[in-house]
């Protein structure tokens, strides 16, 4: 039995959090929440030197070539930290992509520019208040051309280059394409969005016949954005679970200190048992995505099961900490200057971003009668 | 990354394996008779004879010390042994209590002719124990105890009584712990013992369990004589003692969940019409399918957790104290669900594939959430011991047990 992390792979982790300790304390979070910065370009240019930006991208493209293992461990200090920088996008969504769906010239020319964090990518899937889904996607891909507007985009604004789901012209589930677009034309324009989370800015993308190229088969879109989501949720969860452990942590810190009629607030047992939920939620979603993790690196068999748990159980997880830590700290929780809000925002956001606990319990369900009925 | 064995765990797992092929069923797929399996009366008798064979191959319990039957093994090969145990249909359960908790206890304090004198026959099924801990005013806060225990020349006079003593009605020897002096606070003043539970003046009575069972007791003891020999530990160190006993609880890992899981739901799900066609399409069905099956796997890979730990010869992490919170409650919860999805037929009594099983499983959740420690305290233990929390306010700690109200 060897269900847990290296110790290599443990240091690594150990050196990714003593920097971003350093250098993106919760202070960093709020500047670019309140700021007008993409992102924290500081951190982000810390973590390139790192090789965070090559961790997962093979030797031969200009990367580190380590297994996704490394990826998933540098995954939950991110998230642990809240960073406000383009890594879900840049180095889980479109590195994962690239390496999935993309041509040999494609990840010559793209990969080896993401490793050494000359270009941050993203996807873009969503176009407005609806899951999109094939046949409800607008945008189109034809002769070359893309037409058509995403929104809401992380990180639209500081890419290089977005990979967007687009209608190809074919039926059913066949209809869309991804599409690897240049974001430096003309023919594209950005423009900021508002979210409920300004520590990671969004941007609405629109594209009047900008060029473009399929990245996978035409109609492969939507079987290619299943099984990058299954990859993505995987590290996602990974943040998650660093997210919701801070997210416990401030609030078990604050209940020590804080006293009401006489003693600690951490005392009293409605607050205990409900941080020890915290820790019980946390804990099933660090074991579901330890799996998902090992999935992962055996290009496993499960893995379409075990990245739909680790998503779920890291979701819940996360939005229940950081929910709870706000309630745990009472009025000065909901001020602007509380940091308690950031790991709120953010977990409200990472639990949208690759569908809701509700798609992906169905989703879950579904491979769950595919695996007993095979 | 892996859940591949060691060599060395291999290499004991086929032989485990080996053996019980030899010597007992594997299970086959009886669902349905899940009531006749469990109502079996020889079951006590088919136990002690299973657990004899365990012990004379030398299975009984791996990590105990050779002189003792043991294999001086490591925690991880006991927990194979169980794992592989559990493919097989063989009587389990009775002496659990004995052997986890009151012979290690025992090892602790007891003096080497008395381990003489008792291991062997406990280890062998010959003798059973149970513990006497919990009393009607004191559960949660078993510190708080009444059972007095009363010097008298150089033996004790115990008067008093337990509750909630499993097995107690079949059991042979006991621990128990009891108040030798009510003039101190109360984790002062408490003394171990272990006695024959044929003493003159121990009365045990059956308790008729809500499941129909009565696997426990209360234990009535008038005017009990125990030689000062049988004390374990120092007098007014019981609590010490009584600690050990508990520490030894918790090392309980690796236990198969056991009992009907999502598989048995699904299938269930399949099978059943709603209005809207099969169970298994509707999307609230499957939201909780999914929630369960997440609680599933988190704690069986939990446990995973634990047993690497183990494997490495580590000490375990804290996370294995999330699994009776989260199981208990999936258990009660789940087999509620699973009625409901049979509508008002889910009440019957019916030999249905699987009623009978998630129904007794509705019902043990209700005592499993309480037994060996409550939904409750062991939230307060995460909070304190996990996440450093203060503990409770005991307005009891610093008075004499005899001036509490």
């Amino acid at each position: 039995m060897n269900f847990d992390f290296s110790d290599d792979q443990k240091l690594l982790k150990e050196q990714v959090r003593k920097f971003l300790t350093d250098k993106c304390p919760t202070k960093v979070v709020r500047r670019v929440l309140d700021g007008e910065e993409t992102h924290a370009d500081d951190v982000w240019k810390g973590l390139i030197e790192l090789g965070v930006t090559g961790t997962g991208i093979p030797e031969e493209y200009g990367g580190l070539g380590l297994s996704p293992l490394e990826l998933c461990v540098v995954a939950e200090e991110i998230g642990r930290a809240a960073a406000p920088v383009p890594f879900d996008t840049s180095v889980v969504l479109a590195t994962e992509a690239l390496k999935l769906a993309g041509s040999e010239t494609q990840k010559k020319k793209w990969l080896p520019r993401l490793a050494a964090g000359e270009a941050i990518g993203t996807l873009a899937t969503a176009e407005g208040p609806q899951p999109p889904k094939p046949r409800s996607i607008r945008a189109t891909f034809g002769g070359g051309r893309l037409n058509g507007r995403k929104l809401p985009v992380a990180d639209g604004e500081a890419a290089t280059f977005a990979i967007v789901l687009a209608n190809t012209g074919g039926s059913g589930d066949r209809a869309v394409s991804l599409v690897l677009v240049d974001l430096a034309q003309a023919s594209v324009e950005r423009t900021r969005v508002e979210t409920i989370d300004p520590a990671r800015k969004h941007a609405e993308l629109k594209f009047d016949g900008a060029t473009a190229e399929l990245l996978g088969g035409e109609g492969e879109g939507w079987r290619l954005l299943e099984r990058l989501y299954d990859a993505a949720a995987v590290y996602f969860a990974f943040a998650q679970v660093g997210g919701a452990e801070a997210a416990m942590w401030m609030a078990r810190d604050y209940a020590l200190q804080r006293q009401a009629f006489g003693r600690p607030i951490g005392s009293y047992q409605a607050l205990k048992h409900k941080l020890a939920d915290c820790y019980v939620k946390l804990e099933l979603a660090r074991s579901n995505a330890y799996y998902g993790a090992m999935m992962l690196t055996d290009g496993g068999a499960d893995l379409p099961l075990a990245a739909a748990a680790a998503r779920i159980a890291a979701t819940e997880a996360y939005d229940f900490a950081s929910k709870e830590n706000i309630q745990t700290h009472g009025g000065i929780g909901f001020t602007w200057e509380a940091d308690t809000q950031f790991h709120y925002r953010r977990a409200r956001v990472m639990a949208l971003s690759l569908g809701g606990p509700m798609a992906w319990k169905d989703k879950l369900v579904s491979r769950l009668e595919q695996k007993n009925a095979a | 990354m892996d859940f591949n064995d060691t060599p060395e765990e291999a290499a004991f797992r086929k032989e485990v394996r080996a053996w019980l092929d030899a010597n007992a069923t594997r299970k086959s797929d009886d669902k349905q008779s899940f009531r006749a399996r469990n109502d079996d009366p020889n079951l006590l008798a088919k136990a002690k004879e299973w657990q004899a064979r365990k012990a004379a191959a030398g299975y009984a319990r791996i990590t105990w010390p050779k002189e003792y039957g043991g294999r001086g093994g490591s925690p991880i090969l006991q927990v194979i042994y169980q794992q592989e145990e559990s493919n097989y249909l063989v009587p389990l359960g009775f002496f659990d209590i004995g052997l986890g908790m009151c012979i290690p206890t025992m090892m602790a304090y007891a003096s080497p002719e008395h381990l003489q004198r008792y291991v062997k026959p406990a280890l062998h099924g010959e003798e059973v124990w149970c513990q006497l801990f919990s009393e009607p005013a004191a559960g949660s806060d078993v510190a708080g105890i009444r059972t007095r225990a009363e010097r008298d020349g150089d033996g004790w006079v115990i008067n008093g009584q337990k509750v909630w003593t499993s097995g107690a009605h079949y059991c042979d020897y006991g621990i128990i712990i009891t108040r030798t002096d009510p003039s101190v606070p109360k984790h002062q003043g408490l003394t171990m013992f272990f006695l024959s539970m044929k003493s003159p003046g121990v009365e045990v009575r059956p308790i008729k369990q809500m499941s129909g069972g009565a696997n426990f007791n209360e234990v009535f003891f008038t005017d009990v004589r125990v030689p000062d020999a049988q004390r374990l530990g120092k007098v007014g160190e019981g609590w010490k003692a009584a600690l050990t006993t508990l520490m030894n609880e918790r090392l309980a890992v690796g236990l198969p969940a056991g009992g009907l899981d999502v598989d048995e739901l699904m299938e269930l799900a399949r099978d059943t019409e709603l209005d809207d066609g099969p169970a298994i399409r509707n999307q609230q069905v499957r939201g909780k399918i999914a929630d369960w099956y997440v609680q599933q796997q988190g704690l069986k890979l939990t446990r995973y957790r634990t047993l690497t730990a183990l494997s490495k010869g580590q000490t375990p992490g804290p996370e294995s104290s999330i699994i009776k919170i989260v199981a208990a409650p999936k258990m009660q919860d789940m087999g509620a669900f699973a009625m409901e999805l049979m509508g008002q037929g889910g009440i019957m009594r019916e030999e249905v594939p699987h009623a009978a099983g998630f129904q007794a499983q509705w019902i043990a959740g209700a005592g499993f959430r309480i037994a060996g420690g409550t939904d409750e305290i062991l939230r307060n233990i995460v909070a304190e011991r996990v996440l450093g929390l203060p503990s409770d306010v005991r307005v009891d700690k610093d008075v004499p047990f005899n001036k509490l109200k």
